[in-house]
């Protein structure tokens, strides 16, 4: 799979402070990784329509990446912006845990 | 150690020791797991693996760190004279710092490690590695959710370096009555390596042991191990087993009359020599002579000293005619000075197998032994020493040890119950006897020669130590003025034992003079009794002619029967 741009929106410019940088990690395409695509694809646009960039990149392509984005676990979602950073680690079918890692929701 | 006929490939360590209780190294391409607490020296085995791996044995390793940075590690590692960075410019190491931060991480359900896996692909491909360490994994219990799922994955993981055919080090953390905290020991099953750090009379030891080691022979003891500026040292207890080459060459005391004690030749070469005595007697003369004599044949020696400082043990042997200086000057000798209470035995041990190593003498002696005793530790100071005697024994190297014994106890049982490491064992003891205290020395035994018997009386002269005469005489050994005196006495004694026997023949010829007197007088005395009676005789007879002429006249008056009367007279 090789790493595209699954989905960028540019956000307005007055909401430059809550646009989102958001970067799956996967490896192959596994369930798993099948998974997560569709459910942080759908989350997204429920929840930070036009205001996100998600990218999507396979480790088996650009394995050098794990090193630099401390990768361990896979699929690792990493929220790059707004700080701080954080690392969403399954295959996003928990939706709540999901928002509480994104920030969009409280942690309950 | 013995090799086994079917061992699985070995992949050394280089670590000092560890290869020897392991038969070879590590099991080759396949993973070990070291376990023990904090600060027990995990991380550095494991590192001191991989550089000796790279540096000795051309084999790349991958260093992945979950506790330290690889900027902490490089500079451990440089404590401890590794150069990590210029390893890892030159392409043998790679060091991965895995950041693992719990507070960042969510899970939303089911994941799985292959990013780890890949990281490690990754960096094992890019130098071709053949070594691996991760260090340490419990640190992903602790930063990840979901232990069962980490569990399952670990036991990918190790297959997964099986597959890759790297030799690997998993360190983890002691548990609670297990192994590790997570019981790794499950499923890492080829070797598993202990370590452990424990403190007596405040002094702390560290220990390695091998738990198990599938398919090899493996040393099981507790071995003793130390982190010095040279990396980690391990001390096999009894690796050597009793294999040791016996010398029969035989080396000079240092003093003659003692050499002429011990079979007239002197210790054998490699053999272990213990002077024990009560304080003053003249151990470490001793130690000097055996030492001075060395360095004249040209020989090395190695002088632990752990009461003097070298110059006052020179200034002292100088007292005595024993000068070392010029030995050290021209560097046949050499002092190494500690205090007992500096480090552990093993740090001494390990302190004292360096220095032997690196001046490769002929001669070492440690002076004294007992500054080791420190409470109740005697068996390890037992085994410290048996452990020093085997590692100079496997060298030829002949080793003279001193012992302090104390006054009120039995002299020959020293205070570290040694005797059974030790070949001779020379005793020297103070003899007190009127008013006086002189020395004396004996051998207590000295394996496989015919030693002398005797108690003999020595002195501390200006220059050096001097056996006396052996004393031929009756009764103890006299010292001392108490030797003169004794010697007067027989003098005198033999003097008087001559005139006594000059008196009896004496007495004895005046006797006979008495006796032959007195047998004169009796001759005399008879003589004149048998004169008297003789004429008292010759009177009578005499008379009794007269008689019978009277009868004859008177008859022949009377006219008397001639017949009758001469019958009658006769």
């Amino acid at each position: 799979m090789k790493p595209k741009p699954t989905t960028r929106k540019s956000a307005p410019r007055k909401a430059e402070s809550n646009r989102y940088v958001l970067r799956l990690y996967v490896a192959g395409q596994t369930p798993k990784s099948v998974h997560a695509i569709a459910n942080i694809k759908k989350i997204c646009e429920e929840n930070l329509k036009g205001r996100y960039v998600l990218d999507v990149i396979d480790l088996y392509q650009q394995p050098q990446l794990a090193q630099g984005e401390q990768i361990i676990a896979v699929p690792t979602l990493i929220k790059k912006l707004p700080p701080p950073l954080r690392r969403i680690i399954g295959d996003m079918s928990n939706t709540e845990r999901v928002l509480v890692g994104l920030d969009l929701q409280k942690r309950g | 150690m013995p090799k086994a006929r079917t061992q699985l490939p070995k992949s050394p360590t280089g670590i000092q020791g560890l290869d020897e209780i392991t038969g070879g190294g590590l099991p080759k391409g396949r993973p070990t797991l070291v376990c023990g607490g904090a600060g027990c020296g995990k991380t550095l085995l494991a590192m001191e693996f991989l550089v000796r791996g790279a540096r000795q044995f051309n084999e790349p390793g991958v260093f992945m760190a979950f506790e330290e940075t690889a900027q902490d590690l490089t500079q451990n590692g440089a404590s401890l004279g590794f150069d990590l960075k210029d390893l890892i410019a030159r392409k043998k190491i790679v060091v991965d710092f895995v950041y693992i931060e719990r507070s960042e991480i969510e899970e939303t359900g089911e994941y799985d490690l292959e990013g780890l896996f890949i990281r490690l692909g990754q960096a094992i491909d890019s130098i071709g590695a053949k070594r691996v360490v991760l260090d340490t994994i419990d640190s992903l219990f602790a930063g990840l959710p979901n232990p069962l799922i980490l569990r399952a994955e670990l036991r990918r993981l190790f297959r997964w370096l099986k597959d890759k055919g790297v030799t690997a080090i998993i360190t983890s953390e002691r548990g609670e009555g297990t192994l590790t905290r997570q019981g790794l020991e499950e499923y890492v099953s080829d070797c598993v390596i202990l370590l452990d750090q424990r403190a007596s009379d405040l002094i702390s030891s560290r220990l390695l042991r091998i738990i198990k080691y599938r398919g090899s022979t493996h040393g099981r003891n507790e071995y003793p191990f130390l982190i010095d500026e040279n990396g980690i040292s391990v001390l096999p207890i009894t690796s050597l087993g009793l294999q040791q080459a016996a010398s029969t060459q035989r080396i000079p005391t240092g003093i003659e009359r003692l050499d002429a004690m011990l079979g007239g030749a002197g210790y054998y070469r490699g053999s272990s020599v213990l002077i024990s005595g009560t304080a003053g007697t003249g151990k470490s003369s001793f130690a000097a002579h055996f030492a001075q004599a060395a360095c004249r044949r040209g020989e090395r020696a190695l002088y632990f000293t752990f009461e003097e400082s070298p110059s006052q043990i020179m200034r002292n042997m100088r007292s005595i005619g024993i000068d070392l200086s010029p030995w050290v000057q021209k560097g046949l000798l050499q002092f190494e000075a500690h205090r007992p209470t500096f480090a552990g035995l093993e740090m001494h041990l390990t302190t004292m197998r360096k220095a032997v190593t690196a001046f490769k003498p002929q001669v070492v002696i440690v002076d004294p032994l007992n500054s080791f005793i420190i409470g109740g530790n005697e068996t390890q100071v037992k085994s410290m020493l048996m452990r020093l005697v085997d590692f100079l024994k496997m060298n030829q190297i002949t080793s003279l040890y001193t012992s302090l014994t104390s006054d009120s106890g039995a002299l020959e049982q020293t205070d570290v119950a040694i005797s059974s490491v030790i070949d001779t064992w020379v005793l020297l003891r103070a003899i007190e006897i009127g008013g006086e205290r002189n020395r004396g020395l004996y051998i207590l035994k000295s394996r496989g020669m015919a030693h002398s018997n005797q108690i003999r009386e020595f002195l501390l002269t200006d220059h050096g130590v001097e056996l006396r005469d052996v004393y031929v005489g009756p009764g103890s050994v006299p010292s001392g003025s108490a030797r003169l005196t004794q010697e007067a006495k027989e003098q005198a004694a033999q003097a008087a034992r001559k005139q006594e026997v000059e008196r009896g023949q004496l007495e004895l010829e005046r006797k006979r003079k008495a006796l032959e007197a007195q047998i004169a007088a009796m001759r005399v005395e008879f003589e004149a009794q048998e004169t008297e009676t003789l004429k008292i005789i010759a009177q009578e007879q005499t008379r009794e002619a007269h008689l019978t002429q009277e009868r004859v006249d008177m008859g022949q008056s009377r006219k008397a029967d001639r017949k009758a009367n001469r019958r009658a007279h006769k």
